[in-house]
């Protein structure tokens, strides 16, 4: 069985990924080692609290280029939350912080008028079918905490939708490089499935 | 569009349920991962541990519940109750709580707010507050109680979570002590008002008695959420017939 390695770099509720993992028997691993990260058949980037902080913290832990090499590779990567940001060109938090930008976009702030955060379970709206939607129903919910959303530049890599105030990309996906703005780890049999689906779909 | 969300709290002491102890068809009715995994399946939207745990090794306790709960329950909870210092909650979100709830030791030391706001993020950091009617104007408004609504602070509700907004609360815990236990209903008055004052999301507390008084918080008191301890505990009231009734009565729910 595959693999799979959930970047530790010091943020996040890494616990409840793997243990996610676990709960549908897929073997994964926290770890920050370099070496582990580079053995590992695929790859988790999880991401919480602010974006800029999240790329300093991994910058700090030496894993950028890491990352970014690996996903060059066509290893399988999963961006969870600010870890799905994070795989843009950049992000209008505090300013503009620069992403890993391996997918073309920005990340936007929602409008002032909404309550913001988003907490909650709110829908996807599948546009596509795609291996992560395996056998989950079109429009499941799934648990979301975020104050701002990916616009990509590419349409065609927003498989799936999600409507706050703005119909916004909340899955994406575009050959080995995937990313769902939701908390699958913490979206009951919807969000295990989906991250069962990323253990084992053949991407390549 | 955003479903609305359910939120049933669990009273736990030395990391056992010591509310909600009437669920028939548990293994063991104390344990809280048979509780969460029970609230789960009835298609609660999160829960709520607050910890009433006196004893000197409580935070050991705590983490070891919080950590067994995360093994097994693939919803959001938040774990309140006598979390004093950034080390105290790193310690609960490093052993698999989603949120921590904030209350006398925010009041206490505000900036306790925006340390774990900075360090933790946002989303993780509710601010809970007691708010009683001030009988002393006759202008309606709030005061912030701490200790079971025995002690009054001196602040007035609104000026509170418009600081803790500012400050990198999350969400905010709202509960009125004037209807908490009482079972007449939310305080829709203050939790419109509070819901107006902040942008961030209220969950509403304290004194639901039936399922109107769900849906008019939701409504017109404008909360994002809402949460229960005794109705959903007792059997008296399910998650699945409030999330019918809800549904009906043209509120999101999931």
């Amino acid at each position: 069985m595959a693999t799979v390695a959930i970047i530790d770099y010091g943020v996040g509720n890494l616990r409840s990924v793997e243990k996610a993992f676990a709960a549908i028997g897929h073997e994964a691993i926290v770890t920050g080692s370099s070496a582990e990260l580079q053995r590992a058949q695929r790859l988790v980037l999880p991401g919480v609290g602010a974006f800029a902080a999240c790329m300093t913290t991994l910058r700090d832990h030496g894993l950028i280029d890491l990352v970014r090499d690996r996903a060059a590779e066509g290893v399988p990567l999963l961006g969870v939350c600010v870890g799905m940001q994070m795989l843009f060109e950049e992000s209008d938090e505090f300013g503009t912080s620069p992403g890993l930008g391996l997918l073309k976009g920005r990340v936007r702030r929602f409008n002032d008028d909404l309550v913001v955060p988003q907490v909650g379970w709110n829908s996807i709206h599948q546009r596509c079918s795609h291996p992560l939607f395996a056998g989950v129903a079109d429009n499941a919910f799934c648990y979301f905490v975020h104050s701002y959303f990916c616009e990509p530049v590419n349409t065609a890599a927003v498989i799936g939708e999600t409507e706050y105030g703005v119909n916004y990309a909340s899955v994406v996906a575009e050959a080995n490089i995937w990313g769902v703005q939701f908390h699958p780890e913490k979206s009951q049999q919807v969000g295990l499935r989906m991250l069962g689906n990323f253990a084992v779909s053949d991407m390549l | 569009m955003l479903a609305k969300r359910i939120i049933p709290c669990l009273d736990v002491d030395n990391g056992r349920v010591v509310k909600g102890v009437r669920f028939v068809s548990l293994v063991d009715a104390g344990d809280p991962v048979e509780q969460a995994k029970r609230y789960d399946l009835e298609g609660a939207d999160e829960l709520t541990f607050l910890d009433i745990t006196a004893s000197s090794d409580r935070r050991d306790i705590v983490v070891n519940l919080v950590r067994r709960v995360a093994d097994e329950v693939f919803i959001p909870f938040t774990v309140g109750g006598g979390l004093r210092t950034v080390d105290d909650i790193r310690s609960i979100l490093r052993a698999g709580a989603d949120k921590v709830t904030l209350n006398t030791a925010a009041l206490d030391n505000p900036s306790l707010i925006s340390e774990c706001a900075e360090t933790f993020g946002s989303q993780c950091i509710v601010v809970a507050i007691d708010a009683k009617r001030r009988h002393t104007s006759s202008e309606l408004g709030w005061d912030v109680y701490t200790h079971g609504g025995r002690k009054n602070v001196g602040v007035d509700a609104l000026e509170w979570v418009t600081r803790a907004q500012n400050l990198g609360a999350g969400e905010i815990l709202l509960t009125s002590m004037d209807r908490d236990g009482t079972r007449a209903g939310y305080d829709v008055q203050l939790t419109k008002a509070v819901s107006e004052a902040v942008k961030i999301p209220v969950i509403a507390s304290g004194g639901a008695g039936k399922l109107e008084h769900f849906h008019e918080a939701l409504t017109s008191g404008g909360a994002s959420a809402v949460l229960a301890a005794s109705l959903f505990h007792f059997g008296e009231l399910s998650i699945a017939a409030l999330k019918d009734y809800l549904g009906h009565h043209d509120v999101r729910v999931r």
